[in-house]
C-alpha cells in the first residue's frame, strides 16, 4: 500500500459562521460609505455647518457600525466544531 | 476545535521553523489569562493590572499638568491643555455648546481613560486591550446611563422627560408603533450599543492582531511559505496602524455619544 493511502484522511469543514458574517458585513459597509459620503458632500456645500454636520455624521456612523459589530458574534456560535 | 485544526495541519505537512507542527488557532482562549496572584477566591489578572495602571497614569498625568497651573503654560501643562482643548472643541462644544463646560472634567477623563485602555493593545509587554473584556466596559456604560437619566429627570421632571422623547404631530395610529420603539431605544438600545460598540471593536482588533502575528510565526519556514510569512508580517504592520486609528476613534465616539445623550437630557429635542 502506498504512503498516500495510509495517510489520515483530511477533513475539510466549511465554516458557515464566517461565511455568514462576511455576508452580514456587506450592508454596514454600504451604509458607512453612504454616511461619510453624504456628510462630506454636505460639508462641501456648507462649510460653516461643519461642526454640526460632523456631530450627526459620527452618530450615524456609530449606529451603522454597531450592525457589523453585532454580527461578530455569529462566527463564534456557528464555527466548524 | 484546536485538535481538529492540528490534525488537518499535520496531515497537510504543515510544520514551521522553531517547534512542532500544528497551527495554534487563535480564539476565545486568547482572552483568558492565568491570574498573576490570588487572594482567596479573588484572582488578580493582567486586564485588571492594565486597568489599574491606566487609571493611575491618567490621574498622574493631569495631576502633574495642573497641580500648579500658570497663566503662561510650561512643560507638561502645554500637553495637558492641548488634550483638554481637543476634547472641548471637538466633542463638547458641537453637542453641548458653551453652557456644557461643567461636564468637561467628566468627558476629558472618560476620553483619556478609554483611549489609554485601548492603546494598551499596541504597547509591548501589555499588548492587551482591557476593553475587550466586557466587564470593564459595562461599568462605563452604566455610569453614562445613570448620569443622563439623572440629568433628564432633574431638568425636565420624570413625566416631562419621558413625554418629550417621542415626536409630536404625527397621526395617532403611528404612536402605537412609535411609543414602544422610542422607549425601547432609550432604555435598552442606547446603553447597550454604547457598551457593545467599544467592546466588540477592541475584541475584533485584538483577534485580528493575534491571527496575523501567529500566522507569521507559523508560516516562517525555509520553503515557499516564507513569502506568505512576509505578507502576513506586512499585514501585522498595517493592522497595527489601523488599530491606532480605531483606538482613537472609539474613545472619540464613546465620548461624543455621551455628550449627545447629556445634551438630550438637558433640553427637550424637537
Amino acid at each position: 500500500m502506498s504512503a498516500l493511502a495510509t495517510a489520515a484522511p483530511v477533513v475539510y469543514q466549511l465554516n458557515f459562521g464566517a461565511l455568514g458574517y462576511g455576508l452580514a458585513a456587506i450592508g454596514p459597509g454600504i451604509g458607512i460609505g453612504l454616511v461619510f459620503g453624504h456628510a462630506i458632500e454636505a460639508m462641501a456645500r456648507q462649510p460653516e455647518a461643519t461642526a454640526r454636520i460632523s456631530l450627526y455624521m459620527w452618530i450615524g456612523f456609530s449606529l451603522t457600525e454597531i450592525l457589523a459589530l453585532l454580527g461578530l458574534v455569529v462566527p463564534f456560535i456557528f464555527h466548524a466544531s | 476545535m484546536i485538535g481538529d485544526v492540528r490534525v488537518v495541519a499535520d496531515a497537510a505537512g504543515g510544520c514551521h521553523l522553531f517547534g512542532n507542527c500544528g497551527f495554534p488557532a487563535p480564539g476565545l482562549q486568547n482572552f483568558n489569562f492565568k491570574p498573576l496572584f490570588s487572594v482567596g477566591s479573588f484572582h488578580f489578572t493582567k486586564p485588571m493590572l492594565i486597568a489599574v495602571l491606566c487609571t493611575v497614569i491618567v490621574i498622574a498625568f493631569f495631576w502633574a499638568a495642573f497641580r500648579k497651573p500658570k497663566l503662561v503654560p510650561r512643560g507638561i501643562q502645554n500637553l495637558g491643555e492641548l488634550g483638554i482643548l481637543a476634547v472641548r472643541d471637538q466633542i463638547l462644544r458641537p453637542s453641548l455648546g458653551r453652557k456644557g463646560d461643567v461636564y468637561l472634567p467628566f468627558l476629558v477623563s472618560l476620553f483619556f481613560y478609554i483611549f489609554l485602555m485601548n492603546l494598551m493593545e499596541l504597547i509591548p509587554v501589555f499588548q492587551f486591550p482591557a476593553m475587550s473584556r466586557i466587564g470593564f466596559v459595562v461599568p462605563l456604560a452604566i455610569m453614562v446611563y445613570g448620569l443622563y437619566l439623572y440629568l433628564g429627570f432633574k431638568n425636565q421632571g420624570a413625566w416631562g422627560y419621558i413625554s418629550n422623547m417621542w415626536p409630536r404631530g404625527v397621526p395617532w395610529p403611528v404612536y402605537i408603533i412609535l411609543i414602544p420603539v422610542e422607549l425601547l431605544r432609550f432604555f435598552i438600545i442606547q446603553p447597550f450599543t454604547l457598551g457593545i460598540r467599544l467592546f466588540a471593536n477592541m475584541f475584533a482588533g485584538h483577534l485580528l492582531l493575534v491571527i496575523f502575528t501567529v500566522a507569521t510565526w507559523y508560516l516562517a519556514s525555509f520553503t515557499i511559505g516564507l513569502l506568505f510569512a512576509v505578507g502576513s508580517a506586512a499585514m501585522v504592520l498595517f493592522v497595527f496602524v489601523l488599530e491606532l486609528l480605531i483606538d482613537l476613534l472609539q474613545a472619540f465616539i464613546f465620548t461624543t455619544l455621551t455628550a449627545t445623550y447629556i445634551a438630550s437630557a438637558l433640553e427637550a429635542q424637537h
